[in-house]
């Protein structure tokens, strides 16, 4: 009874063009290997995608480094000369130094210094922070970052960019985020 | 007095008078359509406004620098073919509109105008054609005035001034005014959102298949105004009046690296508790943006509910609660932009809402 009810509903699907379930069945490995494939395929292509986020080669410039000694640094002088190579700005006031992260906190251009106007200037929105690091002028919503400046054994001042003092937080009162000055 | 001139023209390309004049050159274009579109001289002097700017200010070789530039080539070009092209939407819609008053169908509605035309050949071969002219076009534009190619990127140099490509300096204008977040993802977002949106939002059918203006006044210019004001004008400004620093240059003016523009900013906050009350800052955050929190709840909550009862009364009506607070926000958002930018150029306000303890900004 079942048998002829198969029968009769494979002539019918066969009449109508369609798949029976015996050739259905039949293919089965051919349809399984192609999705096993197919999503292999996919995995593969994503785990490669992913890999390429991943640079090869990573050029970053040292974290932690020296900049000189005191008595190299004029009073009143932003040394514009360790941008290139650490991506900082050594700054020499009154009572000592700081180091000013030069990545705009806009959305990271880095500024220029302009020396005839006193300010760093970003080229990006036109955001304009004081010598302090303070942002007063542009889209910038908060000021330059600092990096930990200390005194090395040898008398040269060492900065360490993995350390950020973020004024908003209060970091420019940690004791690290300034090095005064003594001869 | 060519001198005399070139500094008057430089005064007018200042962001806030010439914001305002387009504004008011898109306002009057519609206002005085029948003008603009049917009387010869004006409508030429329309179409070729354009075409007169760049060719009469290339004569200046501080605008010819900025002018002959690769990037910028292309602008100047697209200028001529907004205005052309709006230009030329208008007076169809003028003449449509002159057809409704009297009692006939929309040009477009006419038996001969409907007539349909056959895949095959027709339509393939036009398209084939303009494959090949603007194929040729391309490949003699970029022979005779190559693509420009910088110098290999350095992290810690941003060339000076650093522009995006010109798609973006509207929106690279729009992050000189607002909070990263909000310019940069905020309103982005609420502009494809809000362009998405639109057959939603206007439902009216009229100007289906047919230009019009005088049965969707409101809807062309509320569009023309983002498109023409706030999109276009920012790209212009953006890659001929911003120079190094971001500052802005007139047209005629040398872009000297060392030009000296007091911006200094000044928040909302400090408006009115320092130089209005007098009393200096207070350190609690919420007492301190107090009033433009009030202000800006006052923009996006009150001033909604208010325009539904006035202005916006009919678009209320006809859409019902839930569509009228997502359109009457997008307008909002939309006046919002043109607000802040004046704002900044005539009193440098910065923020409304300043908390950077939370990082939110307004
Ligand atoms: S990235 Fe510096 S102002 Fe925008």
């Amino acid at each position: 009874m079942a048998e002829a009810e198969a029968q009769k509903a494979t002539a019918t699907a066969t009449a109508h063009g369609g798949t029976n379930r015996r050739d259905f069945l039949a293919s089965f490995p051919f349809v399984t290997t192609a999705w096993v494939a197919f999503t292999g395929a996919l995995t593969g292509v994503g785990a490669a995608s992913l890999r390429f986020l991943y640079p090869n080669v990573l050029y970053e410039p040292p974290q932690q480094f020296k900049v000189g000694l005191p008595t190299d640094f004029q009073i009143g002088e932003v040394s514009t000369g360790f941008k290139d190579r650490f991506g900082v700005w050594v700054v020499r006031n009154e009572e000592g130094f700081y180091a000013l992260i030069t990545v705009c906190t806009h959305l990271g251009c880095t500024p220029n210094w302009l020396a005839t106007e006193n300010k760093f200037k970003c080229p990006c929105h036109g955001s304009g922070f004081y010598t302090s690091g303070i942002n007063f002028e542009g889209p910038a919503p908060r000021p330059l970052e600092r990096a930990a400046i200390t005194l090395a054994d040898d008398g040269q001042i060492s900065v360490d960019k993995s350390q950020k003092y973020l004024f908003e937080k209060g970091g420019w009162d940690d004791p690290n985020s300034f090095l005064p000055f003594s001869a | 007095m060519i001198e005399l001139l070139k500094t008057f023209m430089n005064g007018l390309f200042q962001p806030s008078i010439a914001l305002t004049l387009t504004i008011v050159a898109v306002a009057a274009m519609y206002r005085y359509r029948r003008i603009v579109t049917q009387n010869k001289l004006v409508a030429s002097l329309v179409v070729a406004s354009p075409v007169l700017f760049f060719a009469i200010s290339a004569f200046d070789e501080n605008f010819w620098i900025q002018f002959k530039r690769p990037d910028n080539i292309p602008i100047a070009g697209m200028m001529f073919l907004v205005v052309f092209f709006t230009w030329f939407a208008l007076k169809l819609a003028v003449d449509n509109d002159d057809r409704i008053r009297e009692g006939r169908p929309p040009k477009e509605a006419e038996p001969e105008e409907e007539e349909k035309v056959f895949v095959w050949p027709d339509l393939v071969y036009s398209e084939l054609l303009c494959l090949l002219l603007v194929s040729i076009l391309l490949v003699v534009w970029s022979i005779l005035i190559p693509a420009p190619l910088e110098e290999p990127a350095n992290p810690q140099l941003t060339p000076n001034p650093s522009k995006a490509p010109w798609y973006f300096l509207g929106l690279q204008e729009i992050l000189v005014y607002f909070d990263p977040w909000l310019a940069g993802v905020v309103i982005p977002t609420f502009i494809i959102i809000g362009l998405m949106a639109i057959p939603y939002l206007d439902t009216n059918p009229k100007g289906n298949g047919y230009y019009t203006f005088e049965e969707r006044k409101s809807e062309v210019f509320l569009f023309q105004f983002g498109f023409l004001v706030l999109w276009v004008f920012l790209v212009f400004e953006g890659t001929f009046l911003r120079g190094p620093n971001w500052n802005f240059y007139g047209p005629y003016e040398y872009w000297d690296a060392h030009k000296l523009v007091p911006l200094t900013n000044v928040q909302l906050s400090e408006f009115i508790w320092a130089r209005w009350l007098g009393i200096g800052l207070p350190s609690f955050w919420l007492v301190r943006e107090f009033f433009g929190i009030v202000l800006m709840l006052g923009y996006f909550v009150a001033l909604p509910v208010w325009l539904a009862s006035s202005f916006l009364r009919k678009y209320f009506e006809q859409m019902g609660m839930f569509r009228y607070v997502i359109f009457s926000h997008l307008l909002l958002w939309m006046i919002l932009i043109p607000i802040k930018m004046y704002l900044r150029w005539t009193v440098n306000l910065k923020y409304f809402v300043a908390i950077p303890e939370f990082l939110f900004n307004i």
